[in-house]
């Protein structure tokens, strides 16, 4: 491999997650179901969704909830194509190589001598594919559908610390920072490369890019924490205060919690 | 890594969930005591970094890229407790913005990642650097071994929590209700890849790194090198061996039951009656690379086993039907006697070294 591929295929992951993170802002300014409703509400309710597919065991439940969570995706303005591309193929790729030999090496009742799948083999791999395609679907609508500053306002008034919401907020906004001095530095130093770069050199490369990067956070931190002190920061959070809820947003939570509570009953 | 969504029973996730936190809150406190209100911007910034260190691919030999967890870096500049945070945020910061890693499994991923696979970066790099100047190449190899160590403990524990799941968790014709593979399967399927791989890239990253700070700003390195010059001011180093110290001891009693799995007796550590049958002398014969046992427990042996016999015969107290059980009691039982040990030793010697504290 060569010393352009390495810094390639970073500039590129790097870049590739702050796209991702500007079309998730995005979708979330079209109109849309879950756009319309409070973003406690959107949390909670995806949070509950997610563990009644957890809790249930029953696979035609788990189907029914896995078609509402494409009806939902489709109803926010979430296409079936973004589904398709960030959802159900990275899943199955990954969760779907690692059900595979599930088929085989569950004990069981025998289905199909070859190749030998069992009952218990086939369900099993289903049940697990299923399940993460299910959880990942609602956990994508949920922050394709909402900006990271009203997931964290949810996050607080669902009572996370003020300390841990603030660290979430502040370490999102330096991710984009950092990454982008990431990749002016890996800019900078492929424009200045003449020749391919052997593996130890690759490897020093990123090392010393990791060493200066770490050095310009810390420093960043301490000029973030003086700022933050001449403004009259004394540990303490104070956040502005929260909207109210609407009837449209309590008929949500009923939704959310009676299909949760209805789809845990039903696949118990 | 990073386990998904579905991944995990319920009560799997609710009980990893319950140690993270608590991992979180003794941080933080401990963080705040030292550093006060320079907590919140120095773990955040730490975390981004993190967070964008985890994207980078780093060349492997052999031609392959891997990505490092950051863990080990983190504990090596910030200490233990420094790292668990800014560990777990960069970790749920990747569940919550792109979707990589469960929110159900979200305790278990820090637990994994974070909580239990740094202090075992911080330990192991102590131990090894032991009091090694700043500058001293063997820093760079400490930090490499333990980058290696903490990815393959955390995934050692991503293993066996996956791996407990099919055994404790399946319908009633027998299928597992979540991650499919027993111990025997999940543990060297995940160990595979992170013996050789994934362990390899977060050792070469915080070795490569240390290696930077070490030209480049070498004060980074200071205030975990355990050296008086780089401690001096800040008054920890007594709260620190202490931490180390209590760590250390809540990873043996973790670890102690681990003692039920090797079968056998230890060399060195037969009975008296041990001599006299036939199928236990074999063994004895074995592990002595063949060298027969002699006929009968050696006199003085006989004479001295009786002198004293423990309150706690073969680890486990005569009530205790659990060998299990009996073992983590009895490790508790002899940690406390340590403890005590040390504690008496200690208020003995406190009172000589007052008058150098106030001053």
């Amino acid at each position: 491999m060569s010393g352009a591929n390495i810094v390639a295929s970073t500039l590129k992951s790097l870049s590739r997650a702050l796209s991702r993170a500007l079309i998730n802002e995005q979708t979330a300014r079209q109109p849309g179901v879950m756009q319309a409703l409070d973003p406690r509400v959107r949390v909670a309710g995806t949070f509950l969704l997610v563990v009644a597919v957890v809790l249930l065991h029953q696979i035609t439940v788990l189907l029914t909830l896995f078609v509402a969570g494409v009806v939902l995706a489709l109803a926010s303005a979430v296409t079936l194509r973004t589904l398709t591309l960030r959802v159900w193929l990275v899943v199955l790729a990954f969760t779907g190589v690692i059900a595979l030999p599930a088929l085989w090496l569950t004990p069981g009742e025998p289905l199909s001598t070859f190749p030998s799948i069992t009952r218990q083999g086939l369900h099993t791999a289903m049940m697990l594919v299923l399940r993460v395609e299910t959880a990942v679907t609602f956990t994508t609508v949920l922050v394709l559908t909402t900006p990271w500053a009203q997931v964290l306002k949810a996050l607080r008034s669902l009572g996370l610390p003020k300390e841990v919401i603030m660290m979430l907020a502040m370490a999102y906004r330096y991710i984009f920072l950092l990454a982008e001095t990431a990749n002016q530095m890996f800019e900078s130093r492929e424009s200045r490369r003449i020749g391919a770069l052997g593996g130890r050199e690759q490897r020093r490369l990123v090392a010393q890019t990791a060493g200066v990067l770490m050095s310009k956070s810390l420093d960043l931190s301490q000029e973030v924490f003086l700022a933050m002190q001449s403004r009259g920061y004394r540990g303490d959070v104070v956040t502005l205060t929260e909207q109210r809820l609407t009837p449209r947003d309590y008929f949500g939570v009923l939704a959310f919690a009676g299909v949760a509570a209805l789809a845990i009953w039903l696949g118990r | 890594m990073h386990i998904p969504d579905g991944y995990l029973s319920p009560s799997t996730c609710v009980a990893l969930y319950g140690g993270t936190v608590a991992a979180w809150y003794i941080s933080l406190k401990r963080l705040k005591r030292v550093l006060l209100t320079r907590v919140v911007p120095l773990i955040s910034v730490f975390a981004a970094f993190a967070f964008v260190v985890m994207m980078f691919n780093l060349p492997l030999p052999g031609g392959t890229t891997g990505h490092a967890l950051g863990v080990t870096i983190a504990a090596i500049v910030l200490g233990p407790a420094g790292a668990v945070l800014s560990a777990s945020l960069a970790i749920g910061l990747q569940a919550l913005l792109f979707g990589d890693g469960g929110i159900t499994t979200l305790g278990a991923n820090c637990f994994n990642m974070a909580v239990i696979a740094s202090p075992m970066a911080y330990i192991s790099y102590r131990a090894l650097a032991a009091r090694a100047a700043i500058d001293s190449r063997r820093r760079i190899i400490a930090a490499g071994v333990a980058g290696y160590l903490a990815a393959n403990l955390s995934a050692l524990a991503a293993a066996v929590e996956l791996g407990i799941q099919p055994v404790l968790f399946h319908d009633a014709a027998g299928a597992p209700l979540y991650a499919p593979y027993p111990l025997k399967i999940a543990i060297p399927a995940m160990m595979i890849g992170h013996l050789t791989f994934a362990g390899l890239a977060e050792a070469l990253l915080s070795a490569g790194l240390v290696a930077y700070l070490q030209a480049a700003d070498p004060s980074l390195l200071a205030a975990t090198s355990g050296l008086r010059a780089a401690l001096s001011g800040t008054g920890t180093r007594t709260p620190a061996s202490l931490r180390r110290l209590w760590l250390s001891v809540a990873l043996l009693l973790i670890f102690t039951p681990l003692g039920i799995l090797a079968t056998g007796k230890a060399w060195g550590e037969w009975a008296p009656d041990d001599f006299l049958h036939t199928d236990s002398r074999a063994r004895i014969a074995v592990a002595s690379q063949n060298a027969l046992p002699p006929p009968a427990a050696p006199a003085g042996m006989a004479r001295m086993a009786t002198v004293w016999t423990s309150p706690f015969p073969a680890y486990a107290p005569a009530f205790v039907k659990s060998r299990a059980l009996g073992y983590v009691l009895s490790a508790m039982f002899g940690v406390g006697i340590c403890l005590l040990i040390a504690l008496f030793a200690q208020s003995r010697l406190r009172p000589q070294s007052r008058p150098e504290e106030v001053t």
